[in-house]
């Protein structure tokens, strides 16, 4: 069972970072566009409620938001441990909690979408 | 006894350069996570309507956003072409006998990071 685990584990970790290789860059660019107003159109209300309308459009933002939280808080975990944190029980529990509770927000604000 | 080579648990990155980047490499998760739940934040705002959804594009304009969001982008660039980098090493490809060169793999997923940041500019309406 531990070993499914680690395995299940693993492979959302890995998902996690390569989704976010891929995405990230260019979305964070995105916000930045949208942050300076310039072009003017860039993510327009009627344009983002489009893509997040349709069920396609539901799914990758939750993998992509869901994934990228996992990945995040595994990797942080191990970081920690390596900068010599030592409190891995809360260090886990924070950041697997914030990834929970972002996955279940992002699947409900979705469905409303 | 066994000899324990002496390594610090709390210092151990600063030993060596390369584990000083590994180290860097695995704190750029911190910001992957806090962009993932900005993007949160924005997709609960267009779900609540257009007026939260405004609020949700003022509030990335205030100076301390604009800054973060600076070092988010330059971080996030830093983490793709790492994660790339590796990708050949974590998952090697073997054709036969010869496994397939690490240029190759890192190459293909270069194009493919090109092609899909052109089709997210395309559908945020960037152009």
């Amino acid at each position: 069972m531990a070993k499914i685990n680690k395995a299940l584990f693993w492979s959302l970790f890995a998902a996690g970072g390569t989704l976010t290789a891929f995405v990230f860059p260019v979305l964070a660019l995105i916000v930045l566009f949208a942050a300076y107003g310039s072009p003017a159109d860039v993510m327009g209300y009627e344009q983002m409620h489009g893509l997040l309308s349709n069920w396609l459009g539901k799914l990758v933002a939750f993998g992509t938001v869901a994934l990228a939280l996992w990945h995040a808080a595994h990797r942080m975990r191990t970081a920690l441990h390596g900068l010599g944190i030592r409190a891995d029980g809360v260090v886990a529990a924070v950041g697997y909690g914030v990834a929970l509770l972002g996955t279940v927000l992002s699947a409900y604000y979705l469905v409303q979408i | 006894m066994a000899y324990v080579r002496p390594v610090s648990k709390t210092r151990w990155y600063r030993a060596k350069r390369s584990y000083t980047v590994h180290m860097l490499q695995e704190l750029t998760s911190l910001f992957v996570g806090i962009f993932a739940l900005i993007l949160l934040w924005g997709i609960g705002s267009i779900a609540a309507g257009p007026a939260a959804y405004q609020a949700f594009l003022d509030g990335l304009t205030s100076p301390l956003m604009l800054l973060w969001m600076w070092i988010t982008t330059i971080v996030m660039f830093y983490h793709a072409i790492a994660w790339f980098s590796v990708t050949p090493k974590a998952m090697p490809v073997q054709r036969g006998e010869e496994f397939v060169p690490g240029s190759i793999i890192a190459g293909a997923h270069y194009v493919v990071w090109i092609a899909l940041s052109l089709l997210v500019l395309l559908l945020a309406g960037v152009f």
